[in-house]
């Protein structure tokens, strides 16, 4: 299958419309389809959101808005635009009101480059991986302003703690992602996908990379503020932090970009990790593209599942552990991988050797990683102990004497 | 159609792109040194590096466009607007760009931009066709990358030693005295 923009080119030329109209045609319709896509998914994820997190509750779930509720995010959406938006006195005016718009934008540009299928991705550029991460910075910059702008203190302290915590996890992240890259030696999402394909498209770097894999999962988690890492959010206890002055709309927005945001790394952990749109079959003519692009959903909705089930079960870390858990644990754990798999792949072995290594490397980072967390929750129990005293430590950031 | 007597200069749709790309990071500049509220300024620094991005992108550079709003819009820009946000004064103050530094400051930015125009006009730059990396995206940064661990060996690790003595001189400055 060809690039979908050079296929839509040459329909447009071959019919006779001049080369530039034919551009930006293409262009605008590859743009106006992510705009309209993204916002619809939204819909399907935060019914599947609500009917899941419902089941672990063992409740129904939204039941009386069409069948199975599956138009109850729509009523919802109907309801938020009638609502009054409110001005906080003395916010700043466009701070308050570009932060909400900036956040969804941020967000949006990240569906530009996942791959749907071979030839379907919407821009296949060469720094694809680079892109994801650098769009961050967005998503950072719409919550100082939001925090700020609200003209509200409390808005501000939490738009604080989101930027502590997204600048922290991006770390990680980026070094889970850069382990994947090094292996692969691209940055490219279509590339990353084709090289997946070994052993009838289940040559998923997930077997190779299960402590990169992992930690992207966890880095993904708080990139996107979700349970264990939604303390800045806290829905239900802390009316949201950062966007608590926002209402009806412009509420509604940074709801969407969160949730997209959400699905966006669950796609791009399947791009990287799960064999994009790989699997047996795809190269089948006439219906493999399908089957690809049909896998290639599969396993986001799988991986944003998975995001579901952790927010059903995982009690919330506190802010100090939030920290602690990123800088004294991950960050060394990833350096740690990136380091062993650049001296692997440095030294001139056959590639299944490398691959046994890197592998090796991996479960040994899992390994440390999960001792290192069950050490601390240990030590949690002494804290606990003592949180009744009154000169408790509890969230000082201080090491606590056995 | 009749002979225009002078030729007007259609843009081609690239050229269209650029000049909108350049002049709303131009505008983006200005606002920086002309808002009154600092906060604002910070904002519209913001707005300019990312007009600096999209200039790289349309010299098809995209490593560079990619690395620019990393490095400037996410670290530097944010470092900048949380020292802004933590300094009240400033943040809820209202500044004017004609303050009593405005002639030191006007001449200074002067002598800078003698400086550069001075290095672009006389450096001999090495044009596109010097410089033949291969065509397609994915060699070029592998070229980039083994050109910074061989040629420019030296270099990047100075830039490195000097990310971490200003770190540990953070560190210095910020911890508490006991």
């Amino acid at each position: 299958m060809a690039e979908w923009y050079q296929v839509l080119m040459t329909a447009l030329v071959g019919a006779g419309v001049p080369e530039w109209i034919a551009t930006a045609v293409a262009l605008l319709a590859g743009v106006t389809a992510i705009g309209l896509v993204a916002p619809l998914i939204a819909l399907i994820l935060v019914w599947l959101l609500r009917k899941v997190i419902s089941r672990i509750q063992d409740r129904i779930g939204p039941n009386r808005v069409g069948r199975f509720g599956l138009l109850q995010t729509i009523a919802d959406i109907v309801k938020l635009l009638s609502k009054e938006g409110i001005n906080p006195s003395r916010a700043d005016f466009m701070a308050y009101n570009l932060a909400p718009i900036l956040s969804v934008f941020g967000v949006l540009l990240l569906f530009a480059v996942v791959p749907v299928t071979r030839g379907l991705i919407g821009v296949d550029i060469n720094v694809g991986v680079l892109y994801i991460v650098a769009l961050g910075s967005i998503g950072i910059m719409a919550a100082l302003m939001a925090g700020w702008g609200s003209n509200n203190k409390y808005a501000l302290l939490s738009g604080f703690r989101v930027v502590a915590q997204l600048l922290s996890y991006e770390i990680p992240l980026v070094l889970s992602m850069l382990a994947v890259v090094l292996y692969a030696g691209t940055m490219r999402f279509g590339e990353l996908a084709e090289q997946q394909g070994n052993f009838l498209g289940l040559g998923w770097y997930v077997f190779l990379m299960p402590g990169a894999a992992l930690i992207f999962f966890v880095c993904a988690l708080a990139e996107s503020e979700q349970t264990p890492f939604d303390l800045l959010e806290a829905e239900s206890e802390l009316i949201a932090g950062f966007h608590i002055e926002y209402s009806g709309m412009r509420f509604a927005m940074f709801f969407l970009a969160q949730f997209l945001g959400g699905f966006v790394f669950a796609w791009v952990g399947a791009a990287m990790f799960l064999g994009g749109w790989q699997g047996p079959g795809v190269d089948l003519p006439g219906i493999g593209g399908f089957l690809a692009a049909g896998y290639m959903m599969i396993k986001t909705f799988a991986i944003y599942l998975l995001m579901i089930w952790v927010r059903g079960t995982f009690p919330r870390l506190r802010v100090d552990q939030m920290m602690s858990f990123c800088w004294k644990i991950l960050v060394p754990l990833t350096v740690g991988l990136i380091s062993w798999q650049m001296v692997v792949q440095v030294l001139e072995l056959p590639t299944p050797v490398i691959a046994v290594l890197v592998l090796v490397g991996n479960l040994l980072v899992m390994g440390i990683g999960l001792y290192a967390v069950g050490r601390a929750i240990r030590q949690e129990g002494f804290r606990t102990k003592r949180a009744f005293t009154p000169d408790s430590l509890i969230g000082t950031m201080q090491p606590v004497a056995e | 159609m009749p002979e225009l007597p002078v030729e007007i200069p259609i843009p081609t749709p690239h050229q269209a792109v650029f000049i909108m790309v350049a002049v709303a990071t131009g505008v983006a500049s200005l606002l920086v040194v002309t808002n009154r509220n600092l906060f604002y300024s910070a904002l519209c620094l913001v707005g300019a590096l990312f007009g600096v991005a999209g200039v790289y992108v349309l010299l098809e550079a995209e490593f560079l466009a990619i690395t620019q709003v990393l490095v400037y819009v996410g670290a530097i820009a944010t470092l900048i607007t949380f020292a802004i946000m933590l300094t009240r004064g400033i943040m809820f103050g209202v500044t004017s760009p004609n303050n009593r530094y405005m002639f030191a400051v006007m001449s200074m930015a002067l002598l800078v931009f003698l400086l550069v125009a001075g290095v672009v006009d006389r450096v001999p730059w090495a044009v596109a066709e010097d410089l033949t990396l291969s065509g397609d995206g994915k060699s070029m940064i592998v070229d980039l990358g083994w050109e910074f661990v061989t040629t420019y060996a030296l270099p990047l690790e100075l830039i490195g030693l000097l990310l971490l003595i200003a770190l540990v001189g953070a560190v210095m400055l910020a911890r508490d005295d006991e």
